[in-house]
């Protein structure tokens, strides 16, 4: 940062100074940092609490928590890691990187930008907060099902719908701002089917973000109409129905899902074929399965309600649709694996993130798929088998296309490159925590074993001991990450404008560190 | 009593934990008991053959690739980047493959939801945090609850070979008929499981729900709540006895002959000291795991009931707070669950424990014309 302040100090128009420049910038690059630093602080807190459910869960019997706090862990741990973490860190990324994709100067709507930015810290304030309140924060999952989360939720749950609320608000503006930008703001020449994917998937998820965010705000009211007006949309003594709330999650949480890894897929098509030294393969294909994959995330929902007992016809349907996503999913694996054969292969630390992602999330998608198979699914539902598939989906998925990027374009963003060795030895680290902590939660889950259970029984003691100890490695690890990135901002080896020998697209044209603005003068593409 | 579970659960013909009975349940999913389990599980183990050969194809170009096309070893890249061919392949084998895993599938799913004709019915309702049984039109229903002690929980006691996933009072079913489950429940939403019947269904509040098994093996199978349904979703255990028709009749007698006699004891005259002795057993099943054995609750959400304004008042108000429950709180109306002389009891023994000291009795009599008023 000290960095980009430095290079800019003199620019005609440079930032104000000090704590200012932060709170009223309209700068797409400020502000894409300070989502940056925001995800992370919350990815360390919310982790933090994934060690506290690991600790206790490191033998049988309770130890360290009671488990009306352990059942607060786990809520809170899924919340700030779906809504303070993964999401914030994709928006970081596409201001950063969309304005200097698409040949912009800024984002679309700047201030509209600055706000979206800080209403978060604000709703995620509020949202720790209830931990301090009398009745603790929210204990009922992240996924809040009714009635646990209404008629019987602790008094905070009025914090959180609100924050909920805000975090909503947030994402629908940031969402409206990258369709504007990219809508917009394309260079001449930039056809949309010359983008390259990392605006292409966002585009997609900025869609699926104005989709849901409001399916999502409207079951939190229907929640609080519940707690405190009096209705019954989810009491069954009132003639309401709890399963309605599952259903109108759902509709929002399945392409949630997709929001947290559309982007992800973004930055594996950008970063494999650079170390490829190779276009990326079937462009158009890739397009068209994030396409798909987004359209058939919207007919899906019901599988996460495989054994609340809707009718056959019902679940039939589902479990068809849900296995037809692993149709263009297996596209894009194919297209990423195509791409790597026969190129000419570095393994840079974003380049050995992004393998990772490829392996380890087609390892999730296995398990996805059988998820989908509803019979199986009686056996699978509600176990850590159902913990195991979407950490691997989410952790090397998301967290890791997220660190595979920061790896990529820090050098564009602070002019200097990072520690390679120790980058390296950060992936190392995490991809064997990461194993460690998640692969043992498939046997137990087979085996029987519950999730969000603050005990369990003797048979699951083995692998969950080493779950912990993996979830130690993976944490601690990434206290490194943090110091590699404070390492690289203030100094290291000077970065070139192309900074990688296979880079293409219009962000290496730009000097590094990038300028305040990004191009004041729209580039030409051929 | 106790005891002579126990006993049962050694002697019975399937014993639950032999050495390697205990390896294959920690790594995969159990066949199981009945024949629906056998085709989840045999879908299962299809799927996972699938997806190892896809996953061995796929990693086996991908680290082909990483071991041989290293620009470390000299790999000029080649330029392709587009082939409909392929595309179009690589599109319709998966799709294949997924037709050929749905029609399994399918048949599987059907048979599952085929709850017609059913030998027995029993009705499960889930309460936070224990299981009650109905059989319906036998005259018999119970509560199960977790019998593994808290001294084991928490530490101060070894923890015995079935640790969280025995009960107080397993569901007995006999084998080899077509038993239905109507599953609901009466506060949040449980899910009732049992991984050797391949039975999981959600227990929701106002709705019944239905699931079907037909056990073909005697034995203990152990199961648990699946659904997050609050503190203690970790500490509701499912546990199943099935045994063989005749013994089933028999266990079914001895179960309403008991209930007769529960019957009785309504009309008992009954002593305080009495009362007391009953209640101390009562209050630990039903209501300790909330206010806890030794009456100081957990503030703020369950509250202390040793000095407490409710215990140490007119006995009428303390009973109906039992019976009626506290709308808005996590206190239960308990007159639907436990008998006119198990509330009598808890009230009496909770006025006269910890220090309490109030001296008074209330007789089932009593909490029977509350009930009624």
């Amino acid at each position: 940062m000290s960095a980009v302040l430095g290079a800019d100090a003199h620019h005609h128009h440079g930032p104000a100074k000090g704590f200012k420049r932060w709170l009223f910038t309209t700068n797409h690059k400020d502000i894409g940092t300070m989502y940056l630093w925001f995800s992370f602080a919350m990815f360390l807190i919310g982790g933090t609490m994934a060690l506290v459910i690991r600790a206790e869960l490191f033998e049988p019997g309770m130890q360290i928590v009671h488990p009306e706090f352990f059942n607060q862990m786990t809520t809170m741990h899924g919340l700030i890691m779906v809504f303070g973490a993964v999401m914030p860190a994709f928006v970081g990324l596409a201001n950063w990187l969309i304005p200097m994709m698409v040949g912009a100067p800024d984002m679309a709507l700047p201030r509209m930008n600055n706000w979206s930015f800080w209403i978060l810290p604000f709703a995620f304030a509020m949202l720790l907060s209830t931990l301090l309140m009398e009745g603790g924060g929210p204990n009922f999952g992240w996924t809040f099902y009714a009635p646990l989360s209404t008629t019987y939720a602790p008094a905070s749950v009025n914090y959180f719908i609100f924050a909920v609320h805000m975090m909503g608000i947030s994402s629908i503006m940031g969402a409206i701002n990258v369709i504007a930008t990219i809508l917009n703001m394309r260079a001449p020449g930039m056809t949309l089917m010359k983008m390259p994917l990392f605006v292409w998937t966002w585009l997609i998820t900025a869609f699926l973000l104005i989709a849901v965010m409001p399916v999502l705000a409207g079951a939190v009211t229907m929640m609080l109409m519940d707690i405190n007006f009096g209705t019954s949309f989810f009491k069954a003594e009132g003639g309401g129905d709890p399963v309605l709330f599952q259903h109108v999650f759902w509709f929002f949480g399945h392409p949630e899902v997709y929001i947290m890894i559309l982007p992800a897929f973004g930055v594996a098509s950008q970063i494999i074929p650079t170390f490829s030294r190779k276009p990326l393969f079937g462009y158009p294909s890739m397009v068209y399965a994030t396409a798909s994959i987004a359209i058939l995330s919207f007919v899906v929902w019901a599988h996460h309600m495989f054994t609340v007992g809707i009718p056959l016809a019902g679940e039939l349907f589902f479990m068809y649709a849900t296995m037809l996503i692993a149709v263009p999913t297996g596209v894009k694996v194919f297209n990423w694996v195509s791409t790597m054969f026969r190129g000419s292969l570095t393994f840079e630390t974003p380049m050995l993130f992004a393998v990772a992602f490829v392996i380890l999330f087609t390892i999730g998608g296995f398990s996805g798929l059988m998820l989908a198979i509803a019979p199986a699914d009686f056996q699978y539902h509600d176990t850590y088998f159902v913990v195991a598939h979407f950490h691997y989906v989410l952790v090397p998925g998301a967290i890791f296309s997220i660190f595979a990027a920061t790896y990529y374009w820090l050098p564009k963003w602070c002019g200097n490159m990072y520690d390679e060795t120790l980058g390296k030895v950060h992936f190392w680290m995490s991809f064997i925590g990461l194993n460690m902590t998640f692969f043992p939660m498939h046997f137990v889950g087979l085996a029987g074993m519950p999730r969000r259970i603050p005990d369990y029984a003797l048979q699951f003691a083995d692998f969950n001991q080493i779950s912990s100890v993996g979830a130690f490695v993976f944490g601690t690890t990434q206290l490194l990450f943090l110091f590699i990135v404070i390492k690289c901002i203030r100094g290291g080896k000077k970065a070139t404008a192309q900074v990688w020998e296979g880079a293409d697209g219009l962000e290496w044209t730009l000097p590094s560190p990038a300028p305040y603005h990004s191009f004041s003068e729209p580039p030409t593409v051929k | 009593m106790m005891s002579r579970r126990r006993a049962i659960a050694v002697a019975s013909p399937v014993p639950f934990v032999s050495a390697s009975a205990s390896a294959a349940w920690e790594l995969n999913m159990t066949p199981g008991v009945t024949e629906v389990s056998q085709s989840v599980y045999s879908l299962h183990m299809t799927i996972f053959w699938i997806c190892v050969i896809i996953g061995i194809v796929v990693f086996g170009v991908m680290f082909w690739s990483i071991f041989n096309h290293r620009k470390s070893k000299g790999a000029k890249p080649a330029q392709f980047h587009e082939s409909t061919t392929v595309e179009i392949i690589w599109t319709v084998i998966p799709f294949l493959i997924l037709i050929g895993m749905a029609i399994p599938a399918t048949g599987t799913l059907v048979k599952m939801y085929d709850a017609s004709e059913a030998d027995m019915d029993i009705k499960i309702t889930g309460y936070q945090w224990k299981w009650r049984y109905e059989y319906l039109n036998q005259d018999v229903n119970f509560f199960s609850n977790l019998a593994t002690s808290q001294d084991q929980i928490y530490n101060r006691d070894d923890k015995g070979e079935h640790y969280l996933l025995e009960v107080d009072e397993p569901l007995v079913l006999p084998i080899n008929q077509k038993i239905r489950f109507l599953v609901t429940s009466a506060d949040v939403i449980h899910s009732w499981w049992v991984p050797s019947l391949a039975v999981k269904r959600d227990a929701i509040p106002g709705y019944v729900r239905e699931a079907w098994t037909v056990i073909k093996e005697p034995g203990i199978y152990r199961g648990q709540c699946a659904e997050l349904c609050g503190k203690d979703h970790g500490f509701m255990p499912v546990v199943v006895k099935a045994v063989p028709q005749e013994e089933y009749q028999e266990w079914l007698l001895a179960k309403q002959e008991l209930a007769r006699q529960e019957y009785e004891l309504k009309n008992k005259q009954w002593t305080m000291e009495e009362l007391v002795a009953r209640g101390e057993k009562s209050y630990a099943s039903n209501c300790a795991v909330c206010h806890q054995a030794n009456g100081a609750g957990l503030p703020p959400t369950f509250p202390a009931l040793a000095g407490s304004g409710i215990v140490k008042g007119p006995v009428e108000k303390h009973a109906e707070v039992v019976l009626h429950g506290v709308s808005g709180t996590a206190m239960q109306a308990f007159g639907a669950q436990l008998s006119e002389v198990d509330i009598a009891a808890i009230v009496t023994y909770e006025r006269n424990a910890w220090g309490n000291k109030m001296g008074d009795m209330i007789t089932p009599q009593q909490v029977a014309e509350l009930k009624n008023k």
